[in-house]
């Protein structure tokens, strides 16, 4: 097991109270596993990518552990995990066009982060410019400010730079978003690619396009309001998802071929509950078709099937 | 009814307009009556352009855009007004449409005080009360509340009630669900569908080709903005024939099939650096079916079956089907359904 996170909080902290973004996560990523990570805005996706790495200053350490490697993250102590960033924990940010320093080029801002891990610029220099080639850039691009670069390039480049000294775990967080279809197909095999290659050995792929998960991911998890909903392989995930929340998202998705005419899809009605204060129960209950008695209860997220985890009560049911 | 004819748009750009960048190249198409299309198109396509000077936010440099026969950019004031009668935009952004101090309704005061001044208090009240109702919100949620009480959704079909308050025929909805979660987006593209079948026109902008299937009839597709394809939908997906359509048909992630299944390689710069700027084909920097040929003039475009455009010479060279798909590329088109 690569990373082995228990239990996991962290609230936000505003002026009306505290956001329960992350309200108790458990699981696990296996060595070699690219986890996709799915939800809508506001589901806590980002919060948990973000926790592993480092905590904003409104973010608040409430309880639970992340263990990567046989060794605990301090992630309540931002001066502790400096020494995990970069070189066992690193991340290719949302707005990586904006993640790089602009006043620096790009080699030498690569020499500052390298040195700040006592790594020498010149013995890694002969490895970065393979990787560059790898990601099809020109070895030009050290000599350039972020500005020359178009949008997937600067993407392409900071994902080389951070996965440079071959972190464990690697957080990409919408990483494909902002981009293309076409550049997009390019970075997500590249990401794969950067698996392949031993330069990272698992990773969090965070996005809320379960599609371009269907292409890449190995396994699948599904977070609504905070909670896990579902984690399971992503065939399984894509082709027989077991959590009601899944199901209909699943089912939301338009893709080529489905016509309105033909085939009319159905959204989820409802929208996902405020996490200021929010209800006791299972978080999805309002929304939710096939919702009962037993739904006022929280439910645990359980293993129903191999390495097939789900937190409803329908599916306890039988068991 | 709507018809956009050759129409360019060239912007000044550099420190002192020195420059010329063209974003939108002799573009034809049209709309008509309760029909819906898509023009699809990524980053700096030209898409986004079109759209507004549909809307008459800017002007185009060239060629005409005519509404009902009438040339738009003849209209002045009353007339002018009128047509904002008829034709409305929605756009991507839903948060910053609206003016956070003040509660979302006041979109409904601006229109009330432009278009119908004249209209009593409870009268206007029933008025937006029905369009809401027609957008599938419900009054008595959305109105009197601020822009962050509401969900990105509310926000997005408010404003198409906005819309539908005035007497519209056309609506240019200009990717408006791209900023909307997975599981309200698909009731904002059925409502979409719905005022279709009510007999409204759509321009339907978008960069996702499986929203576009999903909703259109005929679809426009982009390339830096010139036409690369456009015809009815379902010819366009089941067989779609520019290099460019192909390569994006092929780069879309599809819950059915993976990429391993498609061959194309995406986003090769194959001649990097080419501008089409002496005339020849705009995709010709990354296409894998490029020639010199292809410098020589701007591919026009050529009919192929009924009601389906390509502009390639590839398929100009011995009339229609003469040399197509050279073999190999044929496997990597995606046929959809």
């Amino acid at each position: 097991m690569s990373l082995q996170v228990e239990d996991l909080r962290v609230y936000y902290q505003t002026l009306a109270g505290e956001v329960q973004a992350l309200d108790g996560v458990t699981f696990s990523i296996a060595d070699g596993e690219i986890m996709g990570l799915a939800g809508e805005s506001g589901c806590g996706k980002t919060t948990l990518g973000n926790s592993l790495i480092r905590l904003s200053a409104r973010m608040r350490y409430i309880g639970g552990s992340a263990v990567l490697d046989g060794e605990e993250l301090p992630i309540w102590d931002g001066e502790r995990m400096n020494a995990f960033r970069f070189e066992k924990v690193s991340m290719i940010p949302q707005y990586a066009m904006s993640a790089m320093n602009p006043t620096r080029k790009i080699g030498r801002m690569t020499g500052e982060l390298l040195e700040s891990r006592k790594v020498s610029y010149h013995s890694i220099l002969p490895e970065l410019k393979r990787r560059l080639d790898l990601v099809e850039l020109s070895h030009d691009v050290l000599n350039m400010y972020p500005i020359e670069l178009s949008g997937g390039m600067k993407q392409r480049a900071v994902m080389v730079i951070s996965t440079l000294l071959n972190p464990s775990l690697l957080i990409a967080d919408e990483v494909t978003s902002a981009l293309d279809v076409s550049t997009q197909k390019a970075v997500a095999e590249m990401l794969v690619e950067f698996r392949d290659r031993e330069y990272v050995n698992s990773m969090i792929f965070i996005t809320h396009d379960i599609s371009i998960l269907y292409q890449i991911a190995d396994t699948i998890l599904v977070m609504y309001a905070g909670k896990l909903a579902e984690k399971a392989p992503t065939e399984v995930i894509i082709n027989s998802p077991r959590h009601p929340y899944t199901r209909l998202l699943i089912s939301s998705l338009p893709t080529v071929g489905v016509k309105y005419a033909e085939e009319k899809l159905k959204g989820i009605p409802g929208h996902p509950p405020m996490l200021l204060d929010p209800p006791s129960g299972c978080r999805f209950r309002d929304r939710c078709p096939v919702a009962f008695d037993k739904c006022v209860e929280e439910p645990p997220f359980l293993e129903v099937e191999d390495n097939h985890f789900v937190a409803c009560w329908r599916e306890f049911e039988d068991a | 009814m709507l018809n956009v004819e050759n129409v360019s748009k060239t912007y000044q750009v550099g420190a002192f307009g020195g420059k010329k960048l063209q974003a939108v190249s002799e573009v034809s198409f049209d709309v008509q009556d309760g029909e819906v299309v898509s023009l699809i198109g990524e980053s700096g396509s030209g898409k986004s352009t079109i759209g507004r000077m549909i809307l008459g936010l800017i002007t185009e440099t060239a060629g005409t855009i005519t509404m009902d026969g009438v040339d738009i950019s003849t209209l002045r004031q009353e007339r002018l007004k009128d047509y904002y009668r008829h034709v409305q935009g929605v756009f991507q952004d839903p948060f910053s449409t609206y003016n956070p101090i003040f509660k979302a309704d006041r979109v409904f005061k601006i229109i009330k005080d432009e278009f119908f001044p004249e209209v009593k208090g409870a009268e206007w009240k029933s008025m937006v009360s029905r369009s809401l109702r027609s957008v599938g919100l419900n009054p008595d949620q959305c109105l009197d509340k601020f822009p962050h009480q509401l969900s990105g959704g509310q926000l997005q079909r408010l404003l198409i009630a906005r819309a539908l308050l005035l007497d519209i025929k056309l609506l240019v909805a200009d990717e408006i669900i791209s900023m909307l979660d997975a599981s309200t987006r698909i009731d904002v593209l059925n409502l979409l569908a719905d005022l279709k079948s009510r007999g409204l026109s759509i321009l339907f902008i978008t960069h996702d080709l499986s929203l576009g299937y999903y909703i259109s009839d005929r679809a426009v597709i982009l390339y830096q903005g010139r036409v690369v394809e456009k015809g009815s939908t379902e010819k366009i997906y089941s067989n779609p024939l520019h290099p460019y359509t192909r390569m994006l048909m092929a780069s879309v992630p599809r819950l059915d099939k993976k990429w391993d299944e498609v061959e194309i390689k995406a986003d090769v710069d194959l001649r990097d650096k080419y501008l089409a700027t002496g005339g020849g084909c705009v995709y010709y920097g990354r296409c894998p079916w490029g020639d010199k040929d292809c410098t020589q003039g701007t591919p026009a475009l050529i009919e192929m079956e009924s009601d389906h455009y390509v502009a390639c010479i590839r398929y100009a060279e011995g009339g229609s089907g003469g040399q197509a798909a050279p073999s190999g590329e044929a496997a990597a088109s995606t046929a959809a359904g």
